[in-house]
């Protein structure tokens, strides 16, 4: 069994006096693939982003590497270049450069030097086969480029466990391909540790380690993947997985 | 209509034209200066500071200009503080300028996408990092519109110092009327002035607001 990497225990979360997550708990080891489904609204994107501070949870614990987490503002900006993260909307920061958007966490957060910085920037980019661009401003790509830039945006910081919140979602379809085969290589070649909020049921059967399934906040399996869309063990995420095939 | 009247006038409306554009032009930058100041003060929330920055921008876009000028003019000298006209108007020009300036450039930063923001913070940037690399930048071309129609306003209100009795533009006019009784002149003379100064200049900010909205818009 590999090393745990991320534990979240009891997890709670309150906007106003309604309820959003009801008592979360799950574990992530390094390598895993964990994909987080469920309907619209069951708290998937809420709790990814109380993994890296974006929500504030209500009560509970966040462990990562076995460090229990301590939510100042201080600790969050230590542990979001442990825990990357990529959103549905890009938010490639559109005053700014492909390459300015990548080696800024680099050089102001990090503290590498610039040429540094532009070496990882410039790998990454080649990776994702768009070493030609870094010159050119966010608003000159398209959003299957964009989205291939704020993934690797995220990864310049070499974190150790990447969070993706739907991140297909806007994309034309045959953008999402190149997106989804980026994700599916850093899991293989890198061995990344990652949580996929997604609707891709193909995707996720293919890339998951293990499904949790949440609805209305309340995580109704916490399966192995081969199992979850083989055999779901509740009736809810038999339904739901009907429900998303044509 | 007569030519020769106007001829005769044009000397001393360019020492008006003289007056107000650089009654505005310091007015201006006092108001940009204030208005930048008081706005990032807002925008990093500073205790008490904040609460005093609000009071002061109700306070002062909530009053006429020209009545804050009557109280800079009459009531100072009251309290033994005696400020020439010229000093009043660039007071009561930054004053008023500065809250509007201010109103701006928060509307801009405030402008600026949550989700922009949560993407600065997801790699790690502090608040004061994510300011200055990405909201400032990014809200300071949002706020460029409302920035240049106070610019204009602004000048506008110039006028308005006439009362005051500072040799703008306005005051000219009024003053040559007084002295000759031909208004007809005098006005047209006066309109044609103030279109010089804002007609080239809307037409420059325009450009300008193009300019920066196409750097760093459309995400």
């Amino acid at each position: 069994m590999a090393k745990e990497i991320l534990r979240v225990e009891k997890l709670n979360k309150f906007y106003a006096k309604q309820q959003i997550l009801y008592d979360v708990d799950f574990s992530i080891a390094q390598g895993e693939v964990l994909a987080l489904l469920g309907p619209s609204g069951s708290g998937k994107s809420t709790l990814i982003r109380c993994l890296n501070g974006l929500e504030e949870f209500s009560t509970g614990d966040l462990f990562f590497d076995g460090q229990k987490m301590v939510p100042t503002e201080k600790n969050w900006q230590q542990i979001r270049q442990k825990i990357g993260m990529v959103f549905q909307s890009y938010d490639l920061f559109s005053n700014l450069t492909v390459l300015e958007n990548i080696v800024l966490g680099p050089i102001k957060v990090q503290k590498k030097s610039r040429s540094q910085a532009v070496q990882i920037a410039t790998r990454l980019l080649k990776r994702v086969g768009l070493a030609d661009y870094l010159q050119t401003y966010p608003r000159q790509l398209s959003g299957g480029q964009k989205q291939r830039i704020a993934i690797v945006r995220a990864l310049a910081l070499h974190p150790e466990v990447m969070l993706f919140d739907e991140v297909t979602a806007s994309l034309d379809p045959e953008m999402v391909r190149g997106v989804l085969e980026i994700i599916k290589e850093l899991s293989e070649k890198d061995n990344m540790t990652m949580i996929i909020v997604t609707h891709e049921m193909n995707f996720a059967e293919q890339i998951a380690d293990r499904v949790l399934f949440l609805e209305d906040g309340h995580i109704l399996e916490n399966t192995p993947s081969k199992q979850f869309f083989v055999n779901s063990q509740t009736e809810r995420a038999r339904e739901f997985l009907e429900s998303m095939k044509f | 209509m007569d030519t020769n009247i106007i001829q005769a006038a044009i000397p001393k409306f360019i020492e008006g034209f003289k007056v107000t554009i650089w009654l505005s032009l310091i007015g201006i930058i006092g108001a940009l200066i204030v208005g930048l100041i008081c706005s990032l003060l807002q925008y990093f929330k500073v205790p008490i500071v904040s609460k005093i920055i609000s009071a002061y921008i109700e306070l002062s876009r909530n009053t006429p200009l020209l009545i804050q000028l009557f109280f800079l003019y009459y009531a100072f000298p009251v309290i033994g503080l005696k400020l020439s006209a010229t000093f009043c108007g660039f007071i009561g020009l930054t004053f008023l300028g500065g809250s509007y300036m201010s109103e701006a450039f928060s509307g801009g930063f405030n402008g600026v996408s949550n989700t922009q923001i949560d993407a600065g913070k997801a790699i790690g940037m502090s608040r004061r990092q994510l300011a200055r690399y990405v909201v400032f930048p990014q809200g300071l071309s949002l706020s460029m519109p409302a920035l240049s129609a106070n610019i204009i306003f602004l000048i506008k209100e110039t006028s308005i110092f006439s009362v005051i009795a500072i040799p703008e533009l306005t005051n000219t006019a009024l003053d040559l009327i007084g002295i000759y009784y031909r208004s007809n002149e005098y006005l047209l003379m006066l309109v044609i002035a103030y279109a010089i100064i804002l007609i080239p200049l809307s037409i420059v900010l325009t450009i300008l607001e193009r300019r920066v909205r196409y750097g760093s818009f459309g995400n």
